[in-house]
């Protein structure tokens, strides 16, 4: 089993909510597939722990239907609904031993010992644990005890789903890889539905296979990491996913010419006309920008240059508009004039992304 | 105005915190120590502060030895990791705080909080109180109050670490310009080269309570002259390779023979470790002849721009080493893909067995 | 400390703290030690006994020594009882205790209340109250066929000292405990009901695990206050029916001023803080050994 719908939940905090703003969580209608990770991505605030409360049975929510494989289990307690969750810090059974933890959910249902044992086995082998099967888990370092609630949560083969809470908080710098690592090759081996939740990028992007950005209570894009870092769909999506973040300028979009602070931008494909009265921004990733010297670039005023050792970014503004630019070994940013590559340049109406036309056609030819 | 250390050890029960170390800050640039967990940085700026005497060696502020002079009789302020502010107080109170303490005049005090409110932007908060702000506004209301009081000496001990990925870009960005126009000698530590390098001044790179290097920080990045100096300004973890060399060829250690040209032929015979940056370990199909290898990916980090491809190598040891490439963009790769792998000899800097550098990168030059 | 660039005239500041522990507690002790190794027939006169008394009082063939012995034995077999019933009571309590609301606040009132009466109040409660005639208590078990009589059969005496310990202290441990339950953080409750443990298994692996800490501290409270008991039985029974109810600290002062026989009496002191100390110090080492294992497991929590 394992095929999670969200038909149109939304959760208000307060009763009879009037606006908006009174919505934790805005309406969502998702569909999300068995063997697939999903991370839900968000800065603080933006819903996506009162989302993870509404998969885990916390919380009801105030609107709309929650099915696991088609059934309603919006009301359904916690124990009744299958899922098993991994915590921010870790949540063992101090006085088991690591093997008897693993087995705890086990033997709560009744398995046959010589079946929970070879299971127990084969999650230890899977996130590392097997030489410390016998030892007492509350001596363990952090990163041990939290591939123990991993393991836990890995060793039923009735789990419709499980959830992440941002479980790499606690874990030293140097040891996250590792427990990427095996979460990853754990979720490739074990085809389970999982929804991971954090507002690290890396760990979103690194971790799931489509991610969901929310903002505000909102879901704003899901896609693969590569979607969301080549077409992000939202100004905030834009911002939040890469490092440094999109860059957006204002700008006046006929065709395919826009025109920012007077300068004319040739643009990868012609636009329709685009709704009137909202703010439009043309939005490029720094990695696609170059400054470089030659004709045909745009004249730039050069603001400062930051050396991160492995490449140069160039902080300079066209006009009033603040930029960050690819600076090139050997380029002298004082002279030198910035080049967007146009086939990567997204257009921006009141936030949205505007899909030039064709791109349907394209994507369904795909 | 400069602080010295001279000689400086410390050991807390039998176990050497610092060994000898020497080191010059001047003010008018930031002083950053750079290097990992344990390696010393806290233990020097507890000394620097006056929390903690030295076995051995001497302080010198402005050649005046202050040795063994108390925290409370220096004249320093300290921002750490965690936010620490009155709870109770507002934003303006906290700022003001270390003035009041001091007896500075009611007119003087606000003028001096509203010019560092300004300076780090919090002027529309300053009547709020510390649990009604971001993580970032409260980590900025501390160094605020750090910088208000215009001690001779402010020490922020990895004041970004604990913020949002977004938010400690964006503080990183400003604290330069914060650190230009203060009178103070500044000593900043963290882990993190990308921090070091974007706050530019001199770098302590410190390797086990050892000063490993001092320099401009853009030098030490692109020359550091020991291995750890290289390893502490390595992030991901810099690749390594023991190699030999005899007659002019490198020896490897899955058995190969290559003789390549260039600087790394004129080596000295003997045993060598080749270091080389994820930047520079790309992704190409073997040729006879080059520094190629073939790995298996472990797990691919996606920071939003960049990808992190940690890949296990064949090098003929007993265990695969753990290498990490580094890709522009987003990349999806499968755990277990087999990747085959080179790196350029002209970006490889090569140390002694000692562990002193013998050869360094073509570029490192320029 | 020296290698902190503080100031040791700070220890100055100590000074007035040790001369109050030399003359309230140091000076009392060297006193009583004084007349544990000596004999006076009255008139102030002492002679020497080096450990005379000692030697006696641990043997269980003299006369004091049986008696010393019978009151160490009837104060370990009192505190025995008092935490094998307010342990877990106190814990069964906990556990039901309401978790927030109105409901909180009475039942904290409601437990808190008997904490706040004095000893002796405590003693002239049950004495009335478990009187046969006039009692209610003593009436009601008395009406229900029991014959029950505190000031003549030893197991009345012994129901009405344990009962009144009970009433008097439970509270205190099932407070205790409610602090140590509330520091559990949910997370582990709902991992429980993810990994579908039954309610005993909760306890039996969540919250007794967690609870340690708190009861090494309930256990140490529990056992001094009961081993030292002195005040409530005293007010009772009188330390009757005969010895029946004659603890340690009973004995001591009968020894004392009913028979002025000092030299017996410091020793007996003496032995008496002995166990104490020996307690305590087992304790101590306990409770260390759970901090350094709490210090290994590292900052499992506060991570927000």
């Amino acid at each position: 089993m394992a095929r999670i719908t969200l038909d149109g939940i939304a959760h208000a905090y307060r009763p009879n909510p009037r606006s908006d703003a009174d919505y934790a969580l805005k309406p969502l209608h998702l569909t999300w597939e068995r063997g697939l990770a999903y991370a839900l991505l968000g800065p603080s605030g933006c819903g996506k722990t009162t989302l993870l409360n509404i998969l885990s049975g916390l919380l009801r929510p105030s609107h709309g239907r929650l099915l696991f494989d088609g059934v309603d289990v919006t009301d359904w307690p916690t124990e009744r609904r299958n899922i098993a969750q991994v915590f921010q810090f870790p949540v063992i059974y101090d006085t088991m031993t690591v093997r008897e933890n693993l087995a705890f959910p086990l033997r709560n249902r009744g398995v046959a010992p010589a079946a929970a044992a070879r299971r127990v086995t084969e999650i230890a082998e899977l996130l590392g644990l097997s030489p410390m099967l016998d030892r007492r888990a509350r001596g363990l370092t952090p990163d041990a005890k939290q591939k123990i609630s991993l393991g836990r949560g890995l060793v039923r083969s009735d789990v419709a789903a499980l959830l992440l809470d941002e479980p790499l908080t606690v874990i030293d710098p140097n040891l996250k890889w590792e427990l990427r690592s095996r979460l990853k090759a754990a979720h490739r081996a074990l085809d389970r539905l999982m929804v991971y939740v954090t507002h690290d990028q890396t760990e979103a992007l690194t971790f799931a296979d489509r991610v969901v950005v929310m903002q505000d209570g909102r879901m704003l894009q899901i896609g693969t990491p590569a979607e969301l870092f080549e077409r992000p769909e939202h100004v905030f999506v834009g911002h939040f996913i890469g490092s440094p973040g999109m860059n957006f300028l204002p700008a006046a979009v006929t065709g395919d010419r826009a025109v920012v602070a007077g300068f004319e931008i040739p643009l990868g494909a012609a636009y329709g006309p685009l709704p009137a009265g909202v703010p439009v921004q043309l939005g490029i990733r720094p990695d696609f920008t170059a400054l470089g010297a030659g004709p045909g670039g745009l004249p730039v005023t050069l603001e400062r240059v930051d050396d991160l050792g492995r490449l140069r970014l160039a902080r300079v503004r066209l006009g009033p508009h603040p930029l960050v630019a690819r600076l090139p070994d050997g380029v002298d940013p004082a002279t030198a004039a910035l080049y967007l590559d146009s086939r990567r340049l997204h257009v921006y109406a009141d936030g949205k992304r505007v899909p030039p036309p064709g791109e349907l056609r394209q994507e369904a030819a795909a | 105005m400069t602080l010295r250390l001279e000689g400086i050890s410390r050991s807390v029960a039998g176990v050497a915190h610092l060994r000898d170390v020497s080191l010059s800050l001047p003010r008018g640039m930031p002083n950053v120590l750079l290097g990992p967990t344990l390696s010393g940085k806290t233990s020097l700026m507890r000394l620097m502060a006056g929390l903690d005497r030295p076995d051995s060696g001497r302080i010198l502020l402005d050649g005046k030895d202050v040795t063994g002079v108390p925290a409370r009789r220096r004249s320093v302020a300290m921002v750490y990791q965690q936010f620490v502010n009155y709870p109770t107080l507002t934003l303006y109170e906290n700022i003001a705080s270390p003035l009041r303490v001091a007896g500075v005049k009611g007119a003087e005090i606000d003028r001096r909080v509203r010019e560092a409110a300004a300076l780090l932007r919090l002027e529309p908060l300053l009547e709020r109180l510390p649990p009604q702000v971001s993580g970032g506004q409260q980590q900025r209301t501390a160094i605020a109050r750090a910088l208000v009081r215009r001690a001779d000496l402010v020490l922020l001990d990895e004041p970004l670490a604990n913020l949002d990925y977004k938010l400690r870009e964006e503080l990183r960005e400003e604290l330069p310009r914060l650190f230009a126009d203060s009178g103070a000698i500044l000593v900043y530590a963290t882990t993190e080269p990308t921090e070091a390098l974007l706050l530019g001044g001199q770098v302590v790179a410190l390797w086990e309570g050892a000063v490993a290097q001092v320099g401009p920080s853009a030098e030490v990045y692109r020359a550091p002259r020991t291995l750890a100096a290289a390893r502490v300004f390595s992030d991901p973890p810099m690749n390594e390779l023991a190699i030999a060399c005899r007659d002019g060829a490198l020896l490897l250690p899955d058995g190969r023979r290559l003789s390549v040209g260039g600087r790394l032929a004129s080596l000295p015979a003997g045993d060598h470790r080749l270091g080389f940056r994820a930047e520079t370990l790309r992704f190409a199909a073997p040729a006879a002849g080059t520094l190629c290898f073939a790995g298996t990916v472990a797990v691919t980090e996606i920071t939003g721009s960049e990808s992190f491809v940690h890949v296990d190598v064949d090098v003929g040891a007993a265990a695969p080493a753990r290498w990490v490439s580094l890709l522009p963009g987003v990349q999806e790769l499968e755990p277990g893909q087999p990747v085959s792998l080179a790196v350029d000899p002209a970006a490889i800097f090569v140390f002694d067995a000692a562990g002193a550098i013998a050869g360094a990168p073509c570029r490192a030059a320029a | 400390m020296n290698d902190r660039p503080f100031d040791n005239r700070a220890w100055l500041l100590v000074l007035p703290v040790l001369a109050i522990v030399l003359f309230s507690a140091l000076l009392p002790l060297m006193t009583v030690v004084n007349y544990s190794v000596q004999d006076s027939f009255g008139n102030n006169q002492f002679f020497w006994n080096g450990i005379g008394w000692y030697r006696e009082l641990l043997d269980p063939s003299t006369d004091l020594g049986s008696r010393f012995f019978g009151a160490l034995w009837r104060s370990l077999l009192f505190s025995a009882i008092i935490l094998a019933i307010e342990v877990p009571l106190g814990i069964a309590v906990a556990l039901c205790m309401p978790r927030d609301g109105w409901r909180l606040a009475a039942t904290l009132v409601l437990m808190a209340l008997p904490l706040l009466v004095p000893w002796n109040v405590v003693g002239t409660i049950w004495q009335v109250f478990a009187r046969g005639d006039i009692g209610l208590f003593g009436h009601v078990v008395n009406a229900l066929g029991i014959d029950y009589n505190y000031t003549a059969g030893i197991l009345s005496a012994w129901f009405t000292i344990v009962i009144m310990d009970v009433w008097h202290w439970t509270s205190l441990v099932a407070l205790l405990c409610y602090a140590g339950l509330r520091a559990i953080p949910d997370a582990f409750y709902q991992a429980a009901r993810i990994d579908g443990a039954s309610r005993l298994a909760v306890f039996r692996w969540i919250e007794l695990p967690k609870l340690r800490r708190v009861l090494v501290i309930a256990v140490l409270l529990r056992f001094m206050d009961s081993f030292m008991i002195y005040t409530e039985p005293f007010v009772v029974t009188g330390g009757g029916p005969g010895n029946a109810t004659t603890m340690l600290s009973i004995d001591l002062v009968k020894l004392a001023l009913g028979q002025f026989d000092l030299g017996k009496a410091a020793a007996m002191s003496i032995v008496f803080n002995l166990i104490i100390l020996a307690v305590c110090w087992v304790f101590y080492t306990v409770m260390t050994a759970l901090d350094a294992e709490k210090q290994a497991e590292g900052p499992a929590k506060g991570a927000e």
